[in-house]
């Protein structure tokens, strides 16, 4: 039942801020914070209270029935065999706790971005939360294809209606709809995935079920495991995004207000890497053997393009959207190299990224909001006029383009580590995007802080302040989680490790099943898992 | 009574209703009065099938050879006098500032809904067209009901002409189909439609018109181009009626008469349907993508949803008939919120409609409410999870799945990416911020408004209820497919 309310905490307290609008301005935004912090209360004390290390069979459908640390199961569609089935292991508990702390800084950094409405903006805010949380423990296909699809009209109805007309740039609606159509028209590819899977679990064995416990395992001819792979792939491959899916994503940033910028880029984009680790792999272990060459050179197209097309951005948030696309380049190469040391990468750069493009984010909302610009060629010498928001905005710099000591080092370097492993050209070739890494960062940070003192800045008025406590007190908690993601990740790699290691068994155990050409490339899903500690 | 007046009650309330009004009429016009005596005589109606349910649930009811009351025609029949009841909300406040006469109204809609009721249980071809005609006819009247405008005459001569083809077209494939098989009787017909191919002629040809003329009524590509046209210059009220109730009708006989139930289906009609389902979402989209009338974008998203409804007439099996019940029951839910919204919008008959996609520009900012409630039905009709209308077409994507139709399937996929597009562009007209003018803000609940909002809530809550536990929706699309 602790499962549910996790869920059920964003949407109450959704609909009370939507209420609390009539109160005052501030009720909304008070409610709306009291709730998340609540969720994250929650979902903190299960990660201190709950065993996650019994979680051993999570992937695996050869070791009998998936253990989860807590499960909910409830009717909800017996036509067609469809229930409410919740689970929770360590990779969703992690991910569970991410999105209620970024959810908490989403409210946090809104609290002066909102005028018009705040309690229908609280309301999406915190509908999608639920939505992402649901995505997370859902164990019941159907039910993961709701939430996956919840997550979207409140995210379509903050951009349109609160986002940003960027100058010379496309509409807020346009960029929203375009959101919308992309994740949209994916979903409905993985849809039909969902349900040719269900029919031939269905021909198999005669009961129709949309459990995951059920169709684990699944019986199906190699064509058909390559088509209903690829509907899943393709819908996470929008979500996450990988390149050439990804052209919705820095429209949507650079159009989203701060609040769901943070939203979208620290959380909505995991769901698409959970996805694939919890559904898109397992179930298709043979298919997704066969693409992880292609899907590994994606993820190292994506780590390159996205940190060149970065480099050369004018505008400071699309700049950090494009960031996003190069590190989630990395999360997919670790994924699909799938031994054990890539995926305990996987898992912190997902953390660490969520943290430092949140907070990236939410700088770039700060300085916007007191130059009433992010326009890079117009700002400079701003560490002359204040003295606490540059060296925070260096540290996140920093931090994104993976100096040794913050969490997205960590991150990365287990993933080219693991996946030298199994493929060493991808690693070579991935590796360049951590020296482009540095050129986007720092030309971010040389553009706006130092240099003479011109443009926005110069022109800014007297009574162009500094951050406020509310800033401080967000930026501090966001660079005291990297620093502890950075020097002693053990505590997030325990959690993750019942997890990681089934997973990797998993996909080993589909390759013996399957010893073909593949194998001999030397490159694919747990290719070698000796790589690990 | 025996059990084939207490099967046929519906009718009987029906046309007593009818009869009632009229005389009514002719003592005294009184425009609330006639709406209250419809109202009250179609709720009765609905109330009247109660005592035929369980006597159906063990057999089916014949009465004579003309008409069999079945689970699916006791379905039908409750979707349509639920849908007309919700059609019937709109109508008084809508009409009441009208100044020729607004009585009539209520006859031609009561004599639509007999056709539509005597279509779900038309067991004979006789009763088929007859049916067909009391449906069709009134609705020449109701489109062109404000004669003092040329549009309204307009579409109500297009419509009549073109209705009148479509019967005649569908009445020679009967014709045919009898010189061959001798049969008029709907299940045998049926089976003769089944065995239609090459090696029969006479009998594909008359198959190939009945689809014809059956396509023309539900408006599949290409005998769509009336739709648009027609939509436009209905009273809205109407237009809800035309896009619900006489759809509804022609796709139970559809229904009866192509879907091949647990036999084979002649693999010639099935490829006509796939190939008229593909066309109808398809164009049905993309013609929708340009509107800025917001009629005619419903009038095209009505086609493309007819379409994917098109696929279970390709798929035989029960399971199919039970996502067409499934689809239908969401489809008309929503269908009665959108026009709902879009009659209380419309000033009543002062002026035109408000139809235009700009005049709803901003309309959250100043009626959250109303707004509120056409944005959960256009993500409805758009098929968005967490409402009716996705359901709807999950049911539909199974059936697909299930027969392995990849085409349809596929089709169904691309043309909901597509019409996602129109439907936010409508959506996105509501969301936009622009200073309002004086006459917005004067739409105000109460009065004659009272019941249409009533059902507007009732619908709302109807869409996300089904959308978040679709259980229901499952349990009573199995009516559709009961023998």
């Amino acid at each position: 039942m602790t499962l549910v309310w996790l869920i059920l905490i964003p949407l109450i307290g959704g609909l009370l801020s939507w209420r609390a609008e009539r109160m005052s301005s501030a009720a909304p935004r008070v409610v709306a914070l009291a709730s998340m912090g609540l969720a994250l209360s929650i979902s903190l004390w299960l990660w201190a209270t709950q065993d996650f290390s019994v979680t051993g069979a999570g992937f695996s459908a050869a070791a009998g029935a998936p253990q989860w640390t807590m499960e909910f199961r409830a009717a909800w569609t017996p036509a067609l065999g469809a229930s409410f089935h919740l689970g929770l292991d360590g990779l969703s508990l992690l991910m569970v706790v991410l999105t209620n702390l970024l959810g908490v800084m989403a409210i946090a950094c809104s609290w002066r971005d909102i005028g018009r409405r705040p309690g229908f903006f609280h309301l999406n805010l915190l509908f999608n939360l639920a939505g992402v949380v649901g995505v997370f423990l859902a164990l019941d296909l159907l039910l993961f294809f709701f939430f996956w699809e919840t997550m979207l009209v409140p995210m379509y109805l903050m951009i349109a209606m609160w986002g940003y007309d960027a100058p010379r740039g496309k509409s807020r609606t346009d960029a929203a709809m375009k959101f919308f159509i992309y994740t949209q028209a994916s979903g409905l590819l993985m849809l039909i995935s969902i349900i040719a899977l269900a029919f031939v679990h269905y021909d198999a064995t005669g009961v129709i079920s949309f459990d995951y416990h059920d169709l684990l395992g699944t019986p199906m001819t190699n064509s058909v495991e390559w088509l209903l792979m690829l509907g899943f792939f393709i819908a996470f491959a929008v979500k996450m995004p990988i390149v050439p899916l990804h052209g919705w994503l820095p429209d949507a940033h650079t159009n989203a207000p701060v609040g769901g910028s943070v939203d979208l880029a620290g959380i909505l984009l995991k769901t698409a890497a959970y996805g694939l680790l919890r559904f898109g792999i397992p179930l298709f272990p043979h298919a997704s053997l066969d693409i992880a060459p292609l899907a590994m050179w994606l993820g190292v197209a994506g780590v390159v393009y996205g940190a060149v097309i970065a480099f050369a951005q004018t505008d400071m948030k699309r700049l950090v959207a494009y960031t996003s696309v190069s590190h989630m380049g990395f999360v997919v190469i670790g994924i699909y190299a799938g031994n054990e040391q890539a995926l305990y990468g996987v898992v912190v750069q997902m953390i660490a990224h969520g943290l430092s493009a949140g907070a990236l984010f939410i700088l770039c909302g700060e300085i916007h909001e007191r130059l009433q610009t992010r326009d890079l060629r117009n700002m400079g010498g701003l560490w002359t006029r204040l003295s606490n928001l540059p060296p925070i905005l260096l540290f996140f710099a920093l931090a994104t383009l993976g100096l040794p000591g913050l969490g997205n080092f960590v991150g990365e370097f287990l993933i080219l580590s693991g996946t030298f492993v199994v493929a060493p050209m991808v690693t070579v070739a991935a590796s360049t995007g951590l020296v482009f890494a540095v050129a986007y960062a720092l030309i971010m940070v040389q553009r706006a802080l130092h240099g003479p003192l011109q443009g926005a800045v110069a022109n800014a008025t007297p009574d162009f302040v500094d951050l406020s406590r509310r800033e401080l007190s967000m930026m501090f908690v966001l660079i005291a989680l990297l620093l502890g993601l950075g020097l002693y990740p053990q505590p997030v790699i325990d959690a993750a490790r019942a997890p990681v290691q089934a997973f990797d068994a998993h996909a080993t155990h589909a390759e013996t099943v399957r010893a073909g050409p593949v194998l001999d490339l030397g490159v694919g899903l747990g290719a070698t898992t000796g790589g690990s500690q | 009574m025996n059990e084939q007046s207490v099967a046929l009650l519906p009718l009987v309330v029906t046309t007593a209703t009818i009869v009632v009004a009229m005389l009514a009429i002719a003592i005294k016009r009184d425009h609330r009065l006639i709406a209250g005596i419809t109202i009250v005589g179609l709720n009765a109606a609905l109330l009247s099938l109660a005592p035929g349910l369980p006597i159906v649930e063990a057999h089916a009811v014949v009465v004579t050879n003309l008409m069999t009351v079945d689970g699916t025609a006791q379905f039908a029949m409750a979707l349509i006098l639920v849908t007309t009841l919700g059609v019937l909300t709109m109508c008084p406040p809508y009409f009441d500032g009208y100044g020729g006469h607004r009585e009539e109204l209520y006859l031609l809609l009561g004599v639509g809904t007999l056709g539509a009721l005597t279509l779900a249980c038309a067991s004979h071809a006789a009763t088929l067209l007859l049916g067909l005609e009391l449906l069709s006819l009134p609705m020449v009247g109701a489109v062109a009901y404000q004669i003092d405008r040329p549009r309204s005459i307009e579409g109500g001569v297009k419509y009549l002409i073109l209705s009148a083809g479509a019967s005649a077209t569908l009445l020679f494939g009967l014709a045919l189909i009898f010189a061959e098989s001798g049969a008029l009787d709907v299940g045998a017909l049926a089976g003769a439609i089944a065995g239609a191919g090459l090696g029969s002629p006479i009998v594909t040809v008359g198959a190939a018109m009945l689809l014809a003329g059956l396509a023309f009524k539900l408006s599949f590509v290409p005998f769509h181009q009336w739709t648009p046209d027609v939509y436009e210059a209905a009273p809205l009220p109407i237009t809800a009626f035309l896009s619900t109730v006489v759809k509804l009708g022609a796709f139970v006989i559809a229904l009866r008469l192509l879907h091949a139930g647990v036999g084979s289906a002649s693999p010639l009609i099935v490829t006509a349907i796939v190939v008229l389902a593909l066309a109808s979402m398809l164009v049905g989209s993309v013609l929708a993508l340009r509107q800025t009338n917001l009629k005619r974008l419903l009038a095209y998203s009505s086609i493309a949803n007819f379409g994917y409804l098109a696929v279970v007439l390709a798929v035989p099996g029960v399971e199919a008939v039970r996502a067409a019940g499934v689809y239908l029951v969401a489809y008309l839910i929503t269908s009665l919120g959108v026009f709902g919204v879009m009659t209380v919008v419309s000033s009543p008959m002062a002026r035109r409609d408000r139809e235009e996609i700009d005049e709803y520009r901003s309309l959250f900012w100043y009626r959250p409410d109303l707004a509120g409630i056409l944005i959960a039905m256009l993500l409805s009709l758009a098929g968005i999870p967490l409402t009716a209308g996705f359901v709807g077409k999950l049911a539909i994507i199974g059936a697909g799945v299930q027969a392995a139709q990849w085409w349809l399937v596929g089709g169904v996929a691309l043309a909901s990416a597509i019409g996602v597009y129109y439907y936010l562009r409508v959506i996105n007209a509501l969301l936009v911020s622009v200073d309002m003018t004086p006459d917005q803000a004067t739409v105000r609940f109460g009065g004659l408004y009272r019941a249409t909002a009533i059902m507007l809530l009732l619908v709302t809550f109807a869409t996300v209820l089904l959308g978040v536990y679709p259980q229901p929706l499952f349990a009573l699309g199995r009516y559709l497919a009961f023998p």
